[in-house]
């Protein structure tokens, strides 16, 4: 477990990036998370972004297929908008653990 | 008369209705349970099925036979919850009023959730063992099948008893070893996760055993739809996996009850808090098993842990005290590795599956995460306990909660 600089504040991150404190999250750090993904944030992305942290806030489980449920993007969309590993990319972004789906 | 209705006479409502029955007195709780199905399946059993270790009797069994006396059964689909006013309606148009409501509607497969899946090639070429009928296509399938590609995929997670699909891979190694056809049979297991199971320690030895048996893995693989004239497999970033026979665990979603009657998130599975087991919506109904969104295995210890956590907090809401008990997500889970052989983890919802023995530190008789036969013979016994101790909501030799002892860090 580390520090990094994300948006000149100094966030807690594991290993991999992800932040271990996802109450440090604000827009702008998911912004920089985002470019260093290769993806420009768009309104749509944090609409995403936004309906995870939300999820994950509330103790809920996220698969790919409840994103594609959300009436904001379907499963399609959700791999285009973060492409190869959709999760785990809007995880980063969104500040919360790497998803690990229920067992 | 107060009265407790729980939906689904299943592993977790078959056990609530005995504990309940057995705590409340009858001239002041009267306790109804709903099923639309008169069968009760030995589920774990569809697993051996497609091998021929075991037929259809084996693994059913009316469900009057686990149902204690006065308690008031009613076979009929369940079609809504109206939570506001304390009622469940039923597809016949009877409504029953409730004080207390247990949720136990359990999972089913949604192969229809995956274009492709129930096309010309359903029971022909793809099957699932998840369900009777599949389990039995399965079967017959597999006393001729010369080989060819056999691929194994999970749909999604989460799905019942997520080792299944595992031990199916393994004990078709073991069974085509047998019959002397292994040569001819590449096994692929492909899966949404990226490995071979998700927690980290045990996904490293799972999959090493995998290897181990020339059993080839395909993680991080979230299937779109089948392509029924090229039998393929495509997921949704367009990766393409060839079978000549697909078992497939197909999508795993909540009742629709659950669903149409805002209980449940965006798969039907009921929402609530996954320590009190309280709905967070409604605070006289509460849910069991396979139905809850928790994030936990769904598999049958796991109702079994959660019987004795729900039954004393219904306890402490009828008595009006505060919630007493917490469940901690607690599951056991025997692996079957095939050859006789077999493996177990422990874990809950913040400790990942640990090396060590069990259930008696140092001693076991069954080893953690590792393959013994001892944990062969467990599995196999569990049938047994399933049918004569565990549906009649009896006491078992193993803490609802986790313990550290005999684990390896
Ligand atoms: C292939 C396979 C292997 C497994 N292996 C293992 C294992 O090795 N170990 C283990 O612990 N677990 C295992 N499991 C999982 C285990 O069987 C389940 O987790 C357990 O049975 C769940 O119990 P439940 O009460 O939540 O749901 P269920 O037992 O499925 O009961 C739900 C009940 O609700 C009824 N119902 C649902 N909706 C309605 C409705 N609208 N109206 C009326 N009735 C309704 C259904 O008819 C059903 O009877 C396995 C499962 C499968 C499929």
């Amino acid at each position: 477990m580390g520090q990094k600089l994300i948006a000149g504040i100094n966030i807690d991150v594991n290993d991999e990036g992800y932040l271990t404190n996802s109450s440090q999250w604000n827009k702008e750090i998911a912004v920089e998370i985002a470019k260093e993904e290769g993806i420009e944030i768009t309104e749509k992305h944090l609409a995403v972004v936004n309906f995870i942290r939300d999820k994950f806030l509330k103790g809920e489980n996220l698969t790919i297929r409840s994103v594609g449920n959300s009436g904001i993007v379907d499963i399609k969309g959700f791999y285009s908008l973060f492409p190869g590993a959709p999760m785990k990319k809007a995880a980063k972004i969104a500040g919360i653990p790497k998803p690990s789906s229920c067992v | 008369m107060k009265k407790i209705v729980i939906l689904g006479a299943g592993t977790g409502g078959t056990i609530m209705a005995n504990r309940l029955r057995k705590l409340l007195e009858r001239d002041q709780w009267e306790i109804t349970i709903v099923d639309q199905s008169k069968t009760h399946y030995y589920q774990p059993g569809f697993l051996f099925i497609p091998f021929g270790m075991y037929t259809k009797e084996d693994v059913i069994k009316p469900k009057m036979n686990f149902l204690p006396g006065g308690v008031h059964v009613i076979f009929e689909q369940i079609e809504k919850i109206d939570a506001t006013n304390n009622h469940v309606i039923l597809n016949d148009g009877v409504i029953l009023q409730y004080d207390l409501l247990i949720v136990a509607t359990g999972t089913h497969t949604c192969p229809e959730e995956t274009p492709g899946m129930t096309g010309p090639l359903w029971h022909k070429d793809i099957f699932d063992f998840y369900t009777i009928d599949g389990a039995i296509a399965l079967a017959d399938f597999f006393k001729t099948w010369q080989g060819g590609e056999l691929v194994v995929n999970i749909a999604d997670m989460p799905i019942k008893c997520p080792v299944a699909p595992l031990e199916f891979a393994m004990f078709a190694d073991a069974f085509f070893v047998e019959r002397g056809l292994r040569n001819k049979v590449n096994i692929t297991y492909v899966t949404p996760m990226s490995g071979a199971f998700t927690k980290p320690r045990a996904s490293k030895v799972l999959s090493a055993l995998l290897e181990e048996k020339n059993i080839h893995i395909v993680p991080d693989f979230y299937i779109e739809r089948i392509d029924n004239e090229k039998k393929a497999i495509i997921s949704y970033d367009e990766k393409e996996i060839l079978f000549d026979c697909l078992v497939t665990i197909p999508v795993h979603k909540g009742d629709p009850a659950i669903g149409v009657s805002g209980l449940g998130d965006e798969m039907n599975f009921m929402k609530a808090n996954k320590h009190t087991m309280q709905s967070d919506l409604f605070p006289n109904i509460f849910v069991i098993g396979d139905a809850s969104n928790f994030p936990t295995s769904k598999a049958g210890s796991v109702v079994h842990f959660e019987a004795d956590v729900l039954t004393e907090n219904i306890m402490c809401a009828i008595e009006n005290r505060p919630f007493t008990a917490s469940y901690d997500g607690h599951a056991n889970c025997f692996i079957e590795t095939g050859f006789g052989k077999g493996a177990l983890i422990d874990f809950n919802y913040d400790t990942e599956p640990l090396p060590g023995s069990f259930p008696f530190p140092g001693i076991g008789p069954l080893g953690l995460l590792k393959e013994t036969r001892a944990n062969h013979y467990g599995k196999v016994m569990f049938r047994w306990i399933y049918w004569h101790i565990l549906l009649k909501g009896k006491e078992m030799p193993i803490d609802s909660k986790m313990t550290m002892a005999g684990k390896k860090l």
